[in-house]
């Protein structure tokens, strides 16, 4: 298991550099989240000495190449725009009927506490069946795309992936920028480049943080219009073990709501729900798990702050 | 000991009146009520304000013998209201802002003071925020053939704007007056860098003949469709649909938007109206309005009776507290009916610029909402 490190928000209060400045090797970056903006300047000066991998180029070379697996991807994008579309629909009714049992807790005679408590657990269940029902309907499209297009069969895909996996080779660190989630994850599966990335030492922050998680979850509890429920867009490339990382959720989640926070931490379980803000850290080296900064979302609707001014254990 | 002071009946000493105003701001909140109070030699006292269904005059009580003159109004939580307090002396007669509140709101014609109710709080997002990228603004001349007259029009641009991305196009009425007062660059800044709507491209314009020009004018919808946005999406990076291309305005603005995109339906795929003046008439033409709203009242009939498609998506919002509510509520089932996607919002506040600056993350977030949930610095 390579050593990993995830950081919150980098654009205000960088601390992307004094982390790598730990590590040993040469450094490799991927920013495809900026997607057009690749090429802007790192945070906190991280430019000097390191490779830009430049993966939302290349990918853009080979959708103007191959216009073929382009069309494709678009119409797969397209597919998955609608299955979350329909999945956010049930999602709202999901939730709102959990949340509404969840409240009357409060409310119920203690006698009828046992008999809510079992509508209260078949609520949740119905929101993680749910989940696992979108993820199996995601996995189902990307599997069929493969099936049909083998992208790392194709031409421009492979020779792309070819020069990356020639500069990787060289990289002992790579560093996974944050920005625009889907991006970063269509690109980096459309070269297939979770095996390449598996056995470096990973710096990876906000949206790049999630994914290299199992699970990518998409949340804000207060966006202008909407409900605000967290919903499950992918699977990720499963780098991070049982951690979900929610960065920005100072600025993100009502975590003062104790009914939010346990709806997050239940629903997601056995994932760790952490919170990642700007100048945290959460480590995972050969002695397990260590935080600095983090926040961790219990069951019971309690946020846990760990070490915020040292390393602390999280999880072993 | 602040209430027994300014109730009826009470006769407070100067040096009690010095304490109290020194302790206090005013209005006074609690709750759901305002206490409004000035201090001076005066005949009568008045509160002038612009809340319907209230009398646009209301007298101040004047504590006994005393030079504090006290009046106490129901406030509903979250109001906000403009004000000027009249201040009668002999024959003289003078209308002043409140000289023991220093909130103001600035529109084309001065300032008054502002009254914030329990829970009012301006939005974080209308004022600077530290950090925040911030757009430009270019200034343009368009070469009016219809006006016979060259239109200056600012153009703002996103920060960080993209070699080979195309923008949405919002074309602002009364644009000047938006940046003025409604803190419009501020507000898109801030919403962009939020990631709550997308980076687009806003052309500000503004009329010297508002009243006629925007009351539903044909010439207007010829400057806009085969004028300035031929020149703009020549020279600009605009996405070339319709559902990238928006029009806003508020009060007779509103209506010039909303005239436009119902006579070039396909045109304009987005709507932001506030507070439209969609004054209309059920028999006849007869309004009470006064006759700038002459064409309006035509234009509004012909829309209800053929409305069409106007735009696709629109949204809506006006104060409970001006006259016009009742017109914009009207608008809101018909729109239903028509099929378009529309988002009606009111609040508590009236016919002004501050109201309307506050109504704008709504609105713009849902017209050209941004890719906050996908995008994570």
């Amino acid at each position: 298991m390579s050593n990993l490190t995830l950081l919150g928000p980098q654009r205000r209060r960088p601390t992307v550099l004094a982390i790598v400045r730990e590590l040993d090797g040469p450094v490799a970056v991927i920013t495809a989240g900026w997607q057009e903006n690749e090429n802007d300047p790192l945070p906190g000066g991280l430019s000097e000495d390191v490779v830009n991998l430049g993966i939302y180029r290349r990918a853009e070379q080979v959708f103007d190449e191959d216009r073929e697996l382009s069309r494709a991807h678009r119409d797969r994008q397209s597919r998955l725009k609608q299955l979350q579309r329909l999945y956010r629909i049930r999602l709202d009714h999901a939730i709102a009927a959990y949340r509404e049992l969840l409240e009357l807790q409060g409310e119920e005679d203690a006698a009828d506490q046992e008999t809510l408590a079992g509508e209260v657990g078949a609520a949740l269940e119905d929101l993680r069946s749910l989940d696992r029902h979108h993820l199996e309907r995601v996995q189902a499209v990307h599997a069929e795309f493969e099936e049909r297009w083998h992208p790392s069969r194709r031409d421009s895909v492979a020779r792309q992936r070819g020069e990356l996996a020639r500069e990787l080779a060289g990289a002992a660190v790579v560093v996974l920028a944050g920005g625009h989630v889907a991006v970063l994850l269509n690109r980096l599966r459309l070269f297939d480049l979770a095996p390449l990335i598996a056995d470096k030492t990973l710096v990876a922050w906000s949206a790049g943080a999630m994914v290299a998680a199992r699970r990518i979850v998409l949340f804000h509890d207060s966006p202008p219009w909407g409900a605000g429920n967290a919903e499950v867009l992918d699977s990720g490339l499963d780098l991070c073990g049982d951690v979900l990382p929610l960065p920005d959720a100072r600025r993100r989640l009502r975590d003062e709501d104790p009914l939010r926070v346990a709806q997050l931490a239940r629903r997601f379980a056995p994932l760790a729900c952490v919170a990642l803000d700007e100048r945290s850290r959460l480590r995972r080296d050969a002695d397990g798990w260590r935080a600095r900064g983090a926040r961790l979302f219990g069951s019971d609707g309690d946020v846990r702050q760990v070490g915020r001014s040292s390393w602390k254990v999280l999880r072993r | 000991m602040t209430v027994d002071l300014l109730a009826p009946g009470a006769e407070p000493t100067p040096e009690e009146i010095d304490r109290l105003l020194a302790e206090r701001s005013f209005p006074l909140v609690e709750g759901g009520r305002a206490t409004f109070v000035y201090r001076g030699e005066a005949d009568e006292v008045a509160l002038r304000s612009w809340i319907y269904g209230l009398p646009s005059s209301q007298p101040f009580r004047r504590l006994g013998e005393s030079e504090l003159w006290v009046l106490t109004l129901e406030v509903p939580e979250r109001s906000r209201v403009e004000y000027k307090i009249e201040v009668v002396r002999g024959r003289r007669r003078r209308w002043i802002r409140d000289p023991l509140n220093d909130l103001r709101a600035h529109d084309p014609f001065g300032a008054n003071s502002v009254l914030h109710g329990a829970g009012y709080e301006t939005p974080p997002w209308a004022q600077p925020i530290a950090g925040v990228r911030g757009g430009s603004l270019l200034d343009l001349e368009i070469e009016s053939k219809v006006f016979g007259q060259a239109r200056p029009v600012q153009v703002y641009l996103p920060a960080r704007r993209r070699r080979r991305r195309q923008y949405p196009l919002l074309v602002v009425h009364d644009g000047g007056d938006y940046l003025r007062f409604a803190a419009l660059k501020t507000v898109l800044d801030n919403l962009i860098d939020a990631l709550e709507i997308q980076p687009l491209v806003a052309a500000l314009i503004d009329s010297p003949e508002r009243l006629v020009e925007y009351a539903a004018d044909p010439r207007h919808d010829t400057f806009l469709v085969d004028e300035l946005l031929p020149r703009l999406e020549n020279e600009l990076p605009l996405l070339p649909d319709p559902s990238a291309r928006g029009l806003m305005g508020a009060s007779f603005g509103a209506v010039a938007a909303l005239a436009t995109s119902w006579r070039n339906q396909g045109v304009f795929g987005r709507l932001l109206v506030q507070s439209g003046s969609f004054a209309f008439s059920d028999l006849g033409e007869r309004h009470g309005r006064g006759p700038a709203f002459d064409p309006v009242v035509k234009f509004m009939n012909g829309f209800r009776d053929q409305p069409g498609r106007p735009t696709e998506r629109m949204f809506v919002s006006c104060g409970v507290y001006e006259s016009l509510i009742y017109e914009n509520r009207s608008l809101l089932p018909l729109l239903q009916q028509i099929g378009v996607d529309v988002r009606y919002v009111e609040a508590r506040d009236g016919h002004n610029w501050e109201n309307w600056r506050d109504r704008l993350r709504e609105g713009l977030s849902w017209l050209f909402p941004g890719p906050l949930w996908m995008y994570y610095e």
